[in-house]
């Protein structure tokens, strides 16, 4: 039609360009130039070596692991002879993995269904003594998973734990509790990883916009049939995930297996792999077979947990933005709930505190008598005072946990700024890449990376090298959940009102992002700290003698039988691990959301 | 000054997604799809659309914070950006000012140093020394009246103190060219509205050159010396305020700015500058068309409800009369609308409030010819 008007722009179409090709094309040696002068940039080279890092950290030890395993005694092909010697004959694989998932899922089931109900309480309801919720969810991260379960040895051992002398045998003249069983493990586990559950339903139950609920009462439902037909179903995602989380959480655990199992032959897949490599002579095959059959099982539920979540998307209930709802008034029940909390806080923290400082006053362990009460003394503390290992022990752990920390939230800052920032190709492979760890168990890590290293010519086993390697590598995906999610909640304006402003991208980075970051970073560097001094499962089969840290001595202290040294080292590291703990928070540093693991 | 050639930018395809082209083997849809203008030096030019028309993203383009997928920008004879070239200045080496539509205020830093910034990041050569830097930003501190806050720590700030911070650290190296993203849309109502005025003051009393992106009409229509258009990644028109709204060139850019009555017509004569056309309910005469159509095109019609003068007695001696029924009347408060049925046709005129005309009462309708535009028929 002729009536266009004179100032109308010429419309698309008629570019010179040909094609909507995604990117100009110059000629090729122009590019490859280009390419070049890019790649040896600062940024370049920073960015490009973070990425080669991760990519070592989190694939090498896996790739020796499977190189390994399938190779036969000859080392010249590949075998299954690993496996069947893992799995068949008198190896009572069957039992073992009917433990390993009865143990995980029991764990599991009892961490949700605690956690959810006090996340609901504590969000939802005006329940009293609020606070104590967060005390209490600050238990794994100030007591490590050995010293909660010694603790709980105390408790519930058959013949001379604190439950049965005290409680059971003068009420009914029995002992029915076995701490050295399934149920015992599962219970301690549970106990350990509610918190964790609890702190991922908090934020569910707080994300979640609470006019959905209520306007579902203004449909006129009651409030038993809101929480059924709207409030569970739109957590379930956040359930869903954190199940699963925690089911891979207690299937890769080793110490309350280790401790709780091993006494009465009960084995998992980690406590199976330690005997193994206990033996004589070590079979390394056929633990790396079950080191493959227990890192897919947890590869299988980490994938089921993606896909649960990718297909859930469609009805976010998470927004990002927190909203306090109004709390249900409890009425009559609300003394009930309240004796409730204190006795949860009661049985899981204070009791298991408790007992360890108890056994830590006594000569040998026994159940609270008068006799045992008038015999408490010191000794064990000076005993460790003079312990020299003991500092040597601190010191190697702070050493390795100071480094692990600052590699780790360095590094994952750069990697985060590539995955979030960047559109560069590979940028989610590199992501998943940094993730793989958390599939990887300790114990498989421990074993893939002495193999990694009794093989390759870097002189670093048996040093605190390699301790510092495996952390950096376990912890890699919790520093970047905190270098992401730091970065995620800050605006790209403002990285783009620097370039804008003339700033390059290293003077971006060190004067916008970094400043901006910082407390995210603090909170990840100080997690990672706090969880290098309880790791356990891969440092147990990679340090040597002289090289020990803190948790291994008190792994030593079990299973020389030493239970009251083993309580006063405990006490020690409880009160370290305490006085890291509240300066994080007197720094500003949050837990809660992204702090979600224990070993 | 600037000038923008067949800018284009396009996306590997989502399902869903509008603006499909189909190439060899692959969809894309495209953000920006071949835009051209030019920004003449000293004027605010402004970038109005729908919200997804692709006018941040040429915006954006320009900066350098964006990679385009075609086109050229040039800044006088630099190129910024020339896609078979492979030229892609980077937003740092490019020394635009530019204002975020989140004001992207650093907040670990004062005010002070927030407006440094631009001058403590260039290159050692050029950098000016500490005190000249002082000088200069208490200089542009007190220009946009906030002199008195500079040490300051920059999130104590209320939300148009902010939006002027953004402002000063934009104008600090007195770039050649101020990019302004939605400088306004987080202000409230009334604060939005002196903020009009206030930075169409500072651009013309700075005489700076601007783009200016907005999706808000009136803004545009207020501040901007040019406006273009845009619409699913092209611009509909670009003219003066003045002519975007009285002579808007597409059946869009009449809907998208302002309100206006559409009426389907058919071209039946073209003597000089007049035009009359047969609408269902009669003739009507159109003048000054900016293009003469042919004899015999379907047009169709736009008339803004404010060119409608509405009666309750005939008029007789002008050339475009309706008579009909009101239907419904709305009370805006500095006007008042009538929709009067004409046979098919529902007119909206608008008027002073002083006249009311109840709901049932036969009117006429008159609207002068030049108020008439001719509106190609997508």
């Amino acid at each position: 039609m002729a009536l266009a008007s004179t100032a109308t722009a010429p419309r698309g179409g008629d570019h010179e360009t040909p094609g909507p090709g995604p990117s100009p094309e110059p000629t090729a040696p122009g590019r490859l130039l280009a390419l070049l002068r890019r790649l040896l940039s600062f940024q370049g080279l920073l960015v490009g070596g973070a990425v080669v890092i991760v990519g070592y950290l989190a694939l090498v030890p896996l790739g020796y692991l499977v190189h390994d395993t399938f190779l036969n005694s000859t080392g010249t092909g590949v075998s299954l002879g690993a496996f069947s010697r893992a799995y068949g004959g008198n190896s009572q694989a069957g039992s073992m993995m009917l433990n390993s998932l009865g143990f995980a899922l029991g764990s599991a089931a009892l961490a949700l269904v605690l956690g959810t109900v006090l996340a609901y309480v504590q969000v939802r309801t005006d329940t009293p003594f609020k606070g104590l919720f967060f005390a209490a969810s600050l238990v794994p991260l100030i007591v490590p998973g050995i010293l909660y379960a010694t603790s709980w040895i105390f408790l519930g051992d058959p013949s001379s734990g604190v439950i049965n002398t005290l409680v059971f045998k003068p009420l009914f003249g029995t002992a029915p509790v076995n701490i050295f069983s399934v149920w015992g493990m599962i219970w301690v586990q549970g106990l350990h990883l509610a918190p964790v559950t609890f702190l991922l339903m908090v934020a569910a139950f707080r994300a979640m916009d609470p006019s959905l609920e209520e306007s579902a009462a203004m449909s006129g439902a009651r409030r038993s049939t809101v929480l059924r037909r709207i409030t569970v179903p739109l957590l379930r995602p956040a359930m869903i995930s954190a199940s699963l989380l925690m089911f891979v959480q207690s299937l890769e655990s080793f110490e309350v297996p280790g401790l709780l199992g091993l006494q009465n032959g009960i084995y998992v897949f980690t406590s199976r792999i330690y005997f193994v490599l206990r033996a004589y002579p070590i079979d390394y095959g056929a633990a790396g077979a079950l080191a493959i059959g227990l890192l897919l099982i947890a590869a299988a539920g980490v994938l089921l947990s993606g896909w649960l979540q990718r297909s859930s998307r469609n009805f976010q209930t998470v927004t990002g933005k927190a909203f306090r709802p109004r709390p249900v008034d409890l009425g009559r029940a609300r003394p009930w709930v309240g004796a409730g909390v204190i006795v949860y806080f009661l049985v899981t923290v204070v009791l298991p505190v408790a007992v360890l400082v108890y056994a830590s006053l006594l000569k040998y362990y026994a159940a609270p008598s008068r006799k045992t009460l008038g015999s408490m003394s010191l000794e064990n503390y000076s005993e460790v005072l003079h312990m020299p290992l003991a500092f040597t022990a601190l010191k190697n752990s702070l050493i390795v946990g100071v480094g692990a920390a600052t590699a780790v939230m360095l590094l994952t800052s750069v990697v985060s700024w590539v995955v979030l920032r960047t559109k560069a190709p590979g940028r989610r492979v590199l992501d998943l890449v940094a993730f793989t760890p958390i599939v990887i168990p300790g114990l498989v890590l421990g074993l893939a990376l002495s193999f990694v290293y009794l093989r390759m010519p870097l002189p670093i086993y048996g040093t605190l090298l390699i301790l510092l390697v495996s952390y950096c590598t376990r912890y890699l995906p919790y520093g970047m959940r905190y270098s992401s999610s730091a970065m995620a909640q800050m605006s790209p304006e403002l990285e783009e009102s620097a370039a804008v402003s003339g700033a390059s991208w290293f003077q971006t980075f060190r004067r916008v992002l970094l400043p901006l970051m910082s407390s995210g970073i603090l909170a990840g560097w100080v997690y990672i700290l706090v969880v290098s001094f309880r790791e356990l499962s891969s440092t147990i089969l990679l340090y040597s003698p002289g090289k020990e840290v803190l948790s291994v001595l008190i792994w030593e202290q079990f299973e020389n039988g030493q239970f009251t040294t083993l309580a006063a080292l405990g006490v020690c590291m409880v009160l370290i691990l305490v006085l890291l703990v509240s300066i994080a928070y007197r720094l500003g540093a949050r837990f809660g959301l992204q702090g979600d693991s224990s070993n | 000054m600037l000038t923008v050639e067949s800018l284009a930018k396009s996306y590997e395809s989502s399902a869903g997604a509008a603006r499909r082209r189909k190439s060899a083997d692959s969809t894309r849809v495209f953000a920006v799809d071949g835009v051209d203008f030019d920004v003449r030096d000293g004027e605010l030019f402004t970038l109005l659309g729908p919200s997804g028309c692709g006018k941040t993203t040429t915006l954006r383009s320009i900066a350098g914070l964006e990679q385009p997928t075609a086109g050229r920008v040039r800044l006088g004879d630099r190129v910024l950006f020339d896609a078979a070239r492979g030229v892609n200045l980077r937003a740092n080496r490019r020394g635009f000012g530019m204002v975020f539509q989140s004001y992207a205020i650093w907040p670990h830093m004062s005010v002070f140093k927030n407006v440094s910034f631009p001058l403590d990041v260039m290159p050692r050569g050029k950098r000016p020394g500490r005190k000249e830097i002082e000088e200069r930003v208490h200089q542009v501190l007190d220009v946009i009246e906030l002199g008195a806050y500079a040490s300051r720590p920059a999130t104590k700030l209320s939300g148009g103190q902010q939006q002027r911070l953004a402002l000063a650290r934009a104008l600090v190296t007195r770039p050649e060219l101020m990019l302004l993203d939605e400088p306004l849309s987080n202000l409230d109502a009334k604060l939005r509205e002196s903020m009009r005025f206030e930075l169409k003051r500072l651009q013309r009393e700075l005489n700076l050159t601007a783009i200016y992106v907005t999706h808000d009409q009136s803004e545009a229509l207020v501040m901007s010396n040019r406006i273009a258009v845009m619409n699913e990644g092209r611009i509909e028109q670009i003219g003066k305020p003045r002519e975007i709204y009285t002579r808007p060139a597409t059946r869009f850019v009449a809907e998208f700015i302002g309100t206006s009555n559409f009426i389907e017509a058919r071209v039946v004569s073209v003597t000089g500058g007049e035009v009359a056309v047969e609408t269902t309910q009669g003739r009507l005469i159109a003048r000054e068309c900016p293009r003469t159509p042919a004899l015999g095109d379907t047009v169709l019609l736009s008339i803004r409800p404010e060119s409608v003068d509405v009666s309750t007695a005939p008029r007789g001696d002008v050339p475009n009369e309706w008579s009909g029924k009101v239907r419904t009347r709305a009370f805006l408060g500095d006007a008042i609308d009538h929709i009067t049925g004409v046979g098919d046709l529902e007119i909206r005129s608008r008027s002073n409030p002083t006249v009311s005309i109840p709901p049932g009462t036969e009117v006429h309708l008159s609207v002068a010819p030049d108020k008439v535009t001719l509106v190609p028929v997508d």
